[in-house]
Protein backbone atom coordinates (compact mmCIF):
# COMPACT_ATOMS: atom_id res chain seq x y z
CA UNK A 1 0.00 0.00 0.00
CA UNK A 2 2.82 2.34 0.92
CA UNK A 3 4.66 1.43 -2.28
CA UNK A 4 1.60 2.31 -4.35
CA UNK A 5 1.18 5.58 -2.47
CA UNK A 6 4.79 6.57 -3.18
CA UNK A 7 4.66 5.70 -6.88
CA UNK A 8 1.43 7.60 -7.47
CA UNK A 9 2.71 10.49 -5.35
CA UNK A 10 5.83 10.85 -7.49
CA UNK A 11 3.84 10.83 -10.72
CA UNK A 12 1.23 13.29 -9.44
CA UNK A 13 3.81 15.60 -7.85
CA UNK A 14 5.28 16.79 -11.14
CA UNK A 15 1.94 17.71 -12.66
CA UNK A 16 0.76 19.28 -9.37
CA UNK A 17 3.84 21.50 -9.05
CA UNK A 18 3.62 22.65 -12.67
CA UNK A 19 -0.06 23.52 -12.30
CA UNK A 20 0.63 25.38 -9.04
CA UNK A 21 3.20 27.56 -10.78
CA UNK A 22 0.80 28.20 -13.69
CA UNK A 23 -2.00 29.18 -11.27
CA UNK A 24 0.29 31.57 -9.39
CA UNK A 25 1.52 33.02 -12.68
CA UNK A 26 -2.03 33.91 -13.68
CA UNK A 27 -3.20 35.33 -10.37
CA UNK A 28 -6.05 37.76 -10.81
CA UNK A 29 -6.87 36.85 -14.39
CA UNK A 30 -10.52 36.23 -15.17
CA UNK A 31 -11.52 32.61 -15.75
CA UNK A 32 -7.99 31.30 -15.28
CA UNK A 33 -9.29 28.49 -13.02
CA UNK A 34 -11.58 27.35 -15.81
CA UNK A 35 -8.79 27.42 -18.39
CA UNK A 36 -6.13 25.70 -16.31
CA UNK A 37 -8.54 23.35 -14.52
CA UNK A 38 -10.15 22.47 -17.85
CA UNK A 39 -6.73 21.69 -19.27
CA UNK A 40 -5.99 19.41 -16.32
CA UNK A 41 -9.32 17.58 -16.67
CA UNK A 42 -8.70 17.08 -20.39
CA UNK A 43 -5.25 15.80 -19.44
CA UNK A 44 -6.76 13.14 -17.17
CA UNK A 45 -9.08 11.99 -19.95
CA UNK A 46 -6.16 11.96 -22.37
CA UNK A 47 -4.05 9.98 -19.90
CA UNK A 48 -6.66 7.21 -19.80
CA UNK A 49 -6.73 7.07 -23.60
CA UNK A 50 -2.92 7.04 -23.84
CA UNK A 51 -2.71 4.30 -21.20
CA UNK A 52 -5.29 2.23 -23.07
CA UNK A 53 -3.25 2.44 -26.26
CA UNK A 54 0.15 2.26 -24.55
CA UNK A 55 1.00 -1.05 -26.18
CA UNK A 56 0.28 0.17 -29.70
CA UNK A 57 1.99 3.50 -29.02
CA UNK A 58 5.13 1.72 -27.85
CA UNK A 59 5.26 -0.42 -30.99
CA UNK A 60 5.00 2.60 -33.29
CA UNK A 61 8.13 4.07 -34.89
CA UNK A 62 10.22 0.90 -34.59
CA UNK A 63 9.55 0.52 -30.87
CA UNK A 64 10.29 4.15 -30.03
CA UNK A 65 6.74 5.51 -30.18
CA UNK A 66 6.61 6.15 -26.44
CA UNK A 67 9.81 8.18 -26.50
CA UNK A 68 8.73 10.24 -29.51
CA UNK A 69 5.35 10.86 -27.90
CA UNK A 70 6.93 11.98 -24.62
CA UNK A 71 9.44 14.20 -26.40
CA UNK A 72 6.69 15.77 -28.51
CA UNK A 73 4.53 16.38 -25.42
CA UNK A 74 7.46 17.97 -23.57
CA UNK A 75 8.57 20.17 -26.46
CA UNK A 76 4.98 21.34 -27.08
CA UNK A 77 4.71 22.27 -23.40
CA UNK A 78 8.01 24.16 -23.70
CA UNK A 79 6.58 26.19 -26.62
CA UNK A 80 3.41 27.00 -24.66
CA UNK A 81 5.39 28.12 -21.61
CA UNK A 82 7.70 30.19 -23.83
CA UNK A 83 4.73 31.93 -25.40
CA UNK A 84 3.22 32.64 -22.01
CA UNK A 85 6.43 34.11 -20.63
CA UNK A 86 7.02 36.33 -23.65
CA UNK A 87 3.44 37.56 -23.57
CA UNK A 88 3.75 38.26 -19.85
CA UNK A 89 6.90 40.31 -20.23
CA UNK A 90 4.91 42.68 -22.43
CA UNK A 91 1.95 42.88 -20.06
CA UNK A 92 3.27 42.25 -16.55
CA UNK A 93 3.42 45.93 -15.72
CA UNK A 94 -0.21 46.66 -16.48
CA UNK A 95 -1.26 43.42 -14.77
CA UNK A 96 0.48 44.46 -11.56
CA UNK A 97 -1.25 47.85 -11.73
CA UNK A 98 -4.66 46.30 -12.15
CA UNK A 99 -4.00 43.75 -9.37
CA UNK A 100 -3.10 46.58 -7.02
CA UNK A 101 -6.27 48.52 -7.85
CA UNK A 102 -8.82 46.04 -6.66
CA UNK A 103 -11.96 46.27 -8.73
CA UNK A 104 -10.26 47.99 -11.62
CA UNK A 105 -10.38 44.75 -13.60
CA UNK A 106 -7.68 43.51 -15.86
CA UNK A 107 -6.90 46.21 -18.34
CA UNK A 108 -4.01 44.30 -19.83
CA UNK A 109 -6.22 42.65 -22.42
CA UNK A 110 -6.91 38.97 -22.51
CA UNK A 111 -3.97 36.76 -21.76
CA UNK A 112 -4.19 33.93 -24.27
CA UNK A 113 -4.87 31.40 -21.50
CA UNK A 114 -5.36 28.46 -23.83
CA UNK A 115 -1.57 28.18 -23.97
CA UNK A 116 -1.60 27.40 -20.28
CA UNK A 117 -4.58 25.08 -20.71
CA UNK A 118 -2.48 23.07 -23.09
CA UNK A 119 0.60 23.21 -20.83
CA UNK A 120 -1.42 22.03 -17.80
CA UNK A 121 -3.13 19.33 -19.85
CA UNK A 122 0.16 18.02 -21.21
CA UNK A 123 1.71 17.83 -17.74
CA UNK A 124 -1.24 15.77 -16.51
CA UNK A 125 -1.32 13.68 -19.68
CA UNK A 126 2.30 12.52 -19.41
CA UNK A 127 2.38 11.77 -15.70
CA UNK A 128 -1.22 10.59 -15.57
CA UNK A 129 -0.83 7.91 -18.22
CA UNK A 130 1.97 6.30 -16.19
CA UNK A 131 -0.25 6.41 -13.11
CA UNK A 132 -3.15 4.82 -14.94
CA UNK A 133 -0.93 2.03 -16.28
CA UNK A 134 0.47 1.36 -12.83
CA UNK A 135 -2.98 1.25 -11.20
CA UNK A 136 -4.28 -0.90 -14.04
CA UNK A 137 -1.47 -3.36 -13.35
CA UNK A 138 -2.51 -3.50 -9.70
CA UNK A 139 -6.18 -3.94 -10.50
CA UNK A 140 -5.31 -6.75 -12.92
CA UNK A 141 -3.02 -8.33 -10.33
CA UNK A 142 -5.89 -9.45 -8.10
CA UNK A 143 -4.79 -9.90 -4.50
CA UNK A 144 -4.42 -6.89 -2.27
CA UNK A 145 -5.62 -4.61 -5.04
CA UNK A 146 -8.07 -2.73 -2.80
CA UNK A 147 -5.30 -1.75 -0.37
CA UNK A 148 -3.00 -0.82 -3.25
CA UNK A 149 -5.66 1.35 -4.90
CA UNK A 150 -6.21 2.97 -1.49
CA UNK A 151 -2.49 3.68 -1.41
CA UNK A 152 -2.79 5.21 -4.86
CA UNK A 153 -5.53 7.50 -3.55
CA UNK A 154 -3.31 8.61 -0.67
CA UNK A 155 -0.47 9.30 -3.11
CA UNK A 156 -2.79 11.36 -5.31
CA UNK A 157 -3.98 13.43 -2.35
CA UNK A 158 -0.42 13.94 -1.07
CA UNK A 159 0.81 15.09 -4.49
CA UNK A 160 -2.00 17.62 -4.83
CA UNK A 161 -1.33 18.69 -1.22
CA UNK A 162 2.30 19.53 -1.96
CA UNK A 163 1.17 21.47 -5.03
CA UNK A 164 -1.28 23.43 -2.84
CA UNK A 165 1.53 24.26 -0.38
CA UNK A 166 3.69 25.59 -3.22
CA UNK A 167 0.77 27.65 -4.53
CA UNK A 168 0.08 29.18 -1.11
CA UNK A 169 3.79 29.95 -0.73
CA UNK A 170 3.92 31.68 -4.11
CA UNK A 171 0.88 33.79 -3.26
CA UNK A 172 2.75 35.26 -0.30
CA UNK A 173 5.14 36.92 -2.73
CA UNK A 174 4.30 40.64 -3.04
CA UNK A 175 2.31 41.36 -6.19
CA UNK A 176 4.98 43.56 -7.71
CA UNK A 177 7.44 40.64 -7.60
CA UNK A 178 5.06 37.74 -8.18
CA UNK A 179 5.10 37.73 -11.99
CA UNK A 180 8.84 38.15 -12.07
CA UNK A 181 9.27 35.10 -9.80
CA UNK A 182 6.75 32.96 -11.69
CA UNK A 183 8.40 34.07 -14.95
CA UNK A 184 11.73 32.74 -13.73
CA UNK A 185 10.11 29.54 -12.44
CA UNK A 186 8.42 28.91 -15.79
CA UNK A 187 11.65 29.65 -17.64
CA UNK A 188 13.57 27.04 -15.60
CA UNK A 189 10.66 24.60 -15.79
CA UNK A 190 10.69 24.87 -19.59
CA UNK A 191 14.47 24.43 -19.79
CA UNK A 192 14.28 21.27 -17.66
CA UNK A 193 11.49 19.91 -19.87
CA UNK A 194 13.58 20.50 -22.99
CA UNK A 195 16.49 18.56 -21.44
CA UNK A 196 14.12 15.69 -20.58
CA UNK A 197 12.87 15.70 -24.17
CA UNK A 198 16.48 15.39 -25.34
CA UNK A 199 16.91 12.34 -23.09
CA UNK A 200 13.86 10.69 -24.65
CA UNK A 201 15.18 11.35 -28.16
CA UNK A 202 18.51 9.85 -27.15
CA UNK A 203 16.74 6.85 -25.61
CA UNK A 204 14.96 6.36 -28.94
CA UNK A 205 18.35 6.38 -30.67
CA UNK A 206 17.42 9.52 -32.64
CA UNK A 207 19.94 11.72 -30.87
CA UNK A 208 23.36 10.39 -29.96
CA UNK A 209 24.16 9.25 -26.43
CA UNK A 210 26.95 10.93 -24.50
CA UNK A 211 28.74 10.19 -21.26
CA UNK A 212 27.70 12.45 -18.36
CA UNK A 213 29.70 15.67 -18.02
CA UNK A 214 29.74 15.39 -14.24
CA UNK A 215 28.15 13.37 -11.47
CA UNK A 216 26.71 15.07 -8.41
CA UNK A 217 24.65 12.07 -7.26
CA UNK A 218 26.86 11.77 -4.16
CA UNK A 219 25.93 15.33 -3.16
CA UNK A 220 22.33 15.36 -4.30
CA UNK A 221 20.75 12.22 -5.70
CA UNK A 222 17.76 12.47 -8.01
CA UNK A 223 16.22 9.74 -5.87
CA UNK A 224 16.06 12.02 -2.82
CA UNK A 225 13.03 14.22 -2.21
CA UNK A 226 15.09 17.38 -2.66
CA UNK A 227 16.70 16.02 -5.81
CA UNK A 228 13.31 15.11 -7.20
CA UNK A 229 11.76 18.48 -6.40
CA UNK A 230 14.70 20.26 -8.01
CA UNK A 231 14.47 17.95 -11.01
CA UNK A 232 10.85 18.92 -11.55
CA UNK A 233 11.23 22.64 -10.81
CA UNK A 234 14.56 23.54 -12.42
CA UNK A 235 15.48 20.38 -14.36
CA UNK A 236 18.19 19.22 -11.95
CA UNK A 237 20.04 16.14 -13.20
CA UNK A 238 22.82 14.48 -11.25
CA UNK A 239 24.48 13.21 -14.45
CA UNK A 240 23.74 15.62 -17.28
CA UNK A 241 25.20 15.03 -20.72
CA UNK A 242 26.30 17.63 -23.24
CA UNK A 243 22.96 16.99 -24.96
CA UNK A 244 20.97 17.87 -21.80
CA UNK A 245 23.04 20.97 -21.24
CA UNK A 246 22.68 22.12 -24.86
CA UNK A 247 18.89 21.77 -24.80
CA UNK A 248 18.71 23.39 -21.36
CA UNK A 249 20.82 26.41 -22.24
CA UNK A 250 19.34 26.84 -25.72
CA UNK A 251 15.85 26.95 -24.20
CA UNK A 252 16.90 29.38 -21.48
CA UNK A 253 18.52 31.68 -24.02
CA UNK A 254 15.72 31.55 -26.62
CA UNK A 255 12.90 32.23 -24.16
CA UNK A 256 15.00 34.64 -22.08
CA UNK A 257 15.99 36.75 -25.09
CA UNK A 258 12.40 36.73 -26.37
CA UNK A 259 11.22 38.05 -22.99
CA UNK A 260 13.98 40.65 -22.89
CA UNK A 261 13.28 41.93 -26.43
CA UNK A 262 9.52 42.20 -25.86
CA UNK A 263 9.96 43.88 -22.46
CA UNK A 264 12.39 46.39 -24.02
CA UNK A 265 9.95 47.26 -26.79
CA UNK A 266 7.19 47.67 -24.22
CA UNK A 267 9.35 50.04 -22.16
CA UNK A 268 10.16 52.16 -25.19
CA UNK A 269 6.49 52.50 -26.26
CA UNK A 270 5.57 53.36 -22.65
CA UNK A 271 8.25 56.06 -22.60
CA UNK A 272 7.23 57.42 -26.00
CA UNK A 273 3.61 57.64 -24.89
CA UNK A 274 4.38 59.53 -21.70
CA UNK B 1 12.77 27.07 -34.21
CA UNK B 2 12.84 23.52 -32.96
CA UNK B 3 11.56 22.29 -36.30
CA UNK B 4 14.34 24.10 -38.12
CA UNK B 5 17.16 22.87 -35.93
CA UNK B 6 15.92 19.57 -34.65
CA UNK B 7 14.68 18.10 -37.87
CA UNK B 8 17.99 17.86 -39.74
CA UNK B 9 19.64 16.56 -36.56
CA UNK B 10 16.94 13.93 -36.14
CA UNK B 11 17.26 12.82 -39.76
CA UNK B 12 21.04 12.63 -39.47
CA UNK B 13 20.86 10.75 -36.21
CA UNK B 14 18.19 8.40 -37.53
CA UNK B 15 20.20 7.54 -40.62
CA UNK B 16 23.25 7.07 -38.40
CA UNK B 17 21.32 4.68 -36.17
CA UNK B 18 20.29 2.63 -39.19
CA UNK B 19 23.72 2.51 -40.76
CA UNK B 20 25.71 1.81 -37.62
CA UNK B 21 25.98 -1.74 -36.38
CA UNK B 22 24.43 -1.50 -32.93
CA UNK B 23 24.83 -4.57 -30.72
CA UNK B 24 21.60 -5.82 -29.12
CA UNK B 25 21.25 -7.13 -25.56
CA UNK B 26 18.25 -8.87 -24.05
CA UNK B 27 16.72 -8.24 -20.67
CA UNK B 28 13.68 -10.09 -19.36
CA UNK B 29 11.17 -9.17 -16.66
CA UNK B 30 9.44 -12.14 -15.06
CA UNK B 31 7.66 -12.34 -11.69
CA UNK B 32 8.62 -8.68 -11.16
CA UNK B 33 12.35 -9.48 -11.40
CA UNK B 34 14.97 -8.76 -14.02
CA UNK B 35 16.76 -11.60 -15.72
CA UNK B 36 19.78 -11.42 -15.83
CA UNK B 37 20.31 -9.12 -12.85
CA UNK B 38 23.75 -8.22 -14.18
CA UNK B 39 24.01 -7.53 -17.87
CA UNK B 40 27.43 -7.00 -19.45
CA UNK B 41 27.68 -4.60 -22.38
CA UNK B 42 30.73 -3.23 -24.18
CA UNK B 43 31.99 0.11 -22.88
CA UNK B 44 32.39 3.03 -25.28
CA UNK B 45 29.72 1.77 -27.65
CA UNK B 46 26.09 2.58 -28.22
CA UNK B 47 24.00 -0.50 -27.45
CA UNK B 48 20.36 -1.45 -27.89
CA UNK B 49 18.56 -3.07 -24.97
CA UNK B 50 15.54 -5.18 -25.76
CA UNK B 51 13.46 -5.40 -22.60
CA UNK B 52 10.89 -8.20 -22.61
CA UNK B 53 8.10 -8.08 -20.07
CA UNK B 54 6.74 -11.61 -19.59
CA UNK B 55 4.44 -10.51 -16.76
CA UNK B 56 0.85 -9.45 -17.34
CA UNK B 57 1.36 -6.21 -15.41
CA UNK B 58 3.11 -3.23 -16.97
CA UNK B 59 6.56 -2.28 -15.69
CA UNK B 60 8.68 0.82 -16.03
CA UNK B 61 12.33 0.21 -16.83
CA UNK B 62 14.07 3.10 -15.10
CA UNK B 63 17.63 4.13 -14.34
CA UNK B 64 18.94 7.31 -12.77
CA UNK B 65 22.47 6.23 -13.66
CA UNK B 66 21.57 5.97 -17.34
CA UNK B 67 18.93 8.75 -17.49
CA UNK B 68 16.44 6.32 -18.91
CA UNK B 69 12.78 5.50 -18.29
CA UNK B 70 10.44 3.45 -20.39
CA UNK B 71 7.14 1.75 -19.74
CA UNK B 72 6.93 -1.82 -20.99
CA UNK B 73 3.30 -2.89 -21.03
CA UNK B 74 2.37 -6.44 -19.99
CA UNK B 75 3.42 -9.27 -22.32
CA UNK B 76 5.37 -6.99 -24.62
CA UNK B 77 8.89 -5.82 -25.42
CA UNK B 78 10.51 -2.43 -25.61
CA UNK B 79 13.67 -0.94 -27.05
CA UNK B 80 16.00 1.34 -25.10
CA UNK B 81 19.21 2.75 -26.56
CA UNK B 82 22.02 3.45 -24.10
CA UNK B 83 25.60 4.57 -24.27
CA UNK B 84 28.33 4.90 -25.28
CA UNK B 85 29.10 4.25 -21.61
CA UNK B 86 32.30 4.68 -19.64
CA UNK B 87 33.36 1.43 -17.97
CA UNK B 88 31.44 0.92 -14.74
CA UNK B 89 28.27 -0.29 -13.10
CA UNK B 90 24.93 1.35 -13.85
CA UNK B 91 21.97 0.28 -11.76
CA UNK B 92 18.42 0.11 -13.08
CA UNK B 93 15.12 -0.90 -11.54
CA UNK B 94 11.49 -1.54 -12.30
CA UNK B 95 9.70 1.55 -11.05
CA UNK B 96 6.45 -0.29 -10.44
CA UNK B 97 8.13 -3.03 -8.37
CA UNK B 98 11.13 -1.38 -6.80
CA UNK B 99 11.52 -3.99 -4.05
CA UNK B 100 12.13 -6.91 -6.37
CA UNK B 101 12.90 -5.58 -9.83
CA UNK B 102 16.54 -4.49 -9.54
CA UNK B 103 19.54 -5.02 -11.71
CA UNK B 104 22.59 -3.41 -13.19
CA UNK B 105 24.29 -2.86 -16.48
CA UNK B 106 28.03 -3.49 -16.41
CA UNK B 107 29.98 -1.73 -19.12
CA UNK B 108 33.38 -3.33 -19.66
Amino acid sequence: MLAAAIIVFREVLEAALIISVLLAATKGLPRRNVWIGGGAVAGVAGAVVVAAFAGRLAEAFAGSGQELFNAAVLLTAVLMLAWHNIWMSAHARSMVTSLKNVGAGVSAGELPLYFLSVAAGLAVLREGSECVLFLYGIAAGGDNSAAMLGGGGIGLAAGIGVGAVLYQGLLRIPVRLLFRVTGWLILLLAAGMAASAADYLSQAGLLPGYPPLWNTSMILSERSITGQLLHIMVGYQARPTVLDLTFYIATLLSIGSGMWLVAGRERRTALAAS
Amino acid sequence: MFARFLFPILLLAASGAVLADIPVFQLTIQNNRFQPTELHVPAGKKVKLLVHNRDAAPEEFESYDLNREKIITGKSSGTVYVGPLAPGKYSFFGDFHRDTARGSLIAD
